[in-house]
């Protein structure tokens, strides 16, 4: 199915979590905070949640700046 | 003699807040931020790059050592303000938040109306909510009667190292809240962060002046100095200026 992570397309698999997301990703949860469709995921239920066909999400973590 | 910087319900010995921005490499940073003295520093909200696997900034950052502030900055909505607010204390377990919303991408100037709407949102949910804002004391006011930890009026555009534009408007500041007044943006150098803290300030937030600086660690320690130097000036109670000459030396005793 397809959804839309940080701006971009991708393809991923049907029934996929946002912990299952994070590791196709190659990307720790540590630090990090995601929003599907303008709704923050906490961390808890990053197992549990299921994404599904059109989702956009954000995967954020803290950078440099002022 | 010195008491403690409080804002909220934290506690800090340091005065001076620095960013971790704009540094030539992660080394200079970690270098300047030691040299600073600083407690606090800011972090921004950005997407994790998914193109390429890069370390974490925070890799760089004792997060036992400093206490991270996580800012707003880029948001030119109060919407916007409130979910970056938001995904960042989903991110790092804390209520603190600098809220900046701009108004325009040339001056880097708050948005007042958007600030105060985004302000009244996270103190409603619980942040400890330090607004960037204008040099405006009734900006500073309004703030505060929202429940605002702290207020940051900008010295001068960010990034603009103009230094204290009108040290009036900050000691208005200072005399119309009882929160904690930070002075953040356009601090260029180490007599600018002094004149603040002349004046009274609470403590300055910092950027670009350490970071763009030749040496920013050397400018991070000068930095640091300025504003011990500034704070301790201000408790000491500095002499009335006066337009004549009075001598120092004794008139008494002179030879014929």
């Amino acid at each position: 199915m397809k959804i839309r992570v940080n701006g971009q397309a991708r393809d991923v698999e049907d029934g996929v979590t946002v912990k299952g997301l994070l590791a196709a990703l190659d990307i720790k949860p540590q630090g990090i905070a995601i929003d599907i469709n303008r709704e923050i995921v906490p961390k808890s239920r990053f197992e549990e949640t299921l994404i599904k066909e059109d989702d956009v999400i954000e995967i954020v973590r803290m950078t440099g700046g002022g | 003699m010195e008491e403690a910087l409080k804002i909220g319900k934290r506690v800090f010995k340091s005065r001076l807040m620095v960013g971790t921005g704009k540094y030539p490499t992660n080394e200079i940073m970690k270098k300047a931020l030691d040299a600073s003295g600083a407690e606090v520093v800011t972090v921004a909200v950005r997407r994790v790059n998914l193109d390429r696997t890069r370390a974490s900034m925070l890799d760089h950052i004792d997060t036992k050592k400093f206490t991270l502030l996580p800012n707003t900055a880029g948001c030119y909505t109060a919407a916007d303000a409130i979910r970056t607010a938001m995904l960042a204390r989903e991110a790092l377990e804390t209520e603190f938040v600098k809220l900046e919303v701009l108004g325009d991408e040339k001056t880097l100037f708050p948005d007042n109306e958007a600030l105060l709407e985004s302000a009244r949102v996270l103190v409603k949910e619980g942040f400890s909510v330090l607004p960037y804002t204008n040099d405006d004391p009734i900006m500073a006011r309004k703030l505060e009667d929202l429940g605002c930890a702290a207020v940051m009026p900008l010295a001068a555009p960010i990034g603009s190292g103009l230094g204290i534009r009108n040290p009036h408007n900050i000691r208005i500041i200072l005399e119309t809240v009882k929160v904690p007044v930070i002075v953040d943006a356009g601090v260029g150098t180490a007599s600018d962060a002094a004149v603040a803290m002349e004046l009274g300030c609470h403590g300055i937030l910092m950027n670009t002046g350490i970071a763009g600086a030749k040496d920013p660690v050397g400018m991070a320690k000068a930095m640091r100095l300025a504003v011990e130097a500034g704070r301790l000036a201000y408790l000491s109670g500095r002499i009335p200026k006066k337009l004549y000459a009075s001598a120092s030396s004794p008139l008494q005793g002179l030879i014929e």
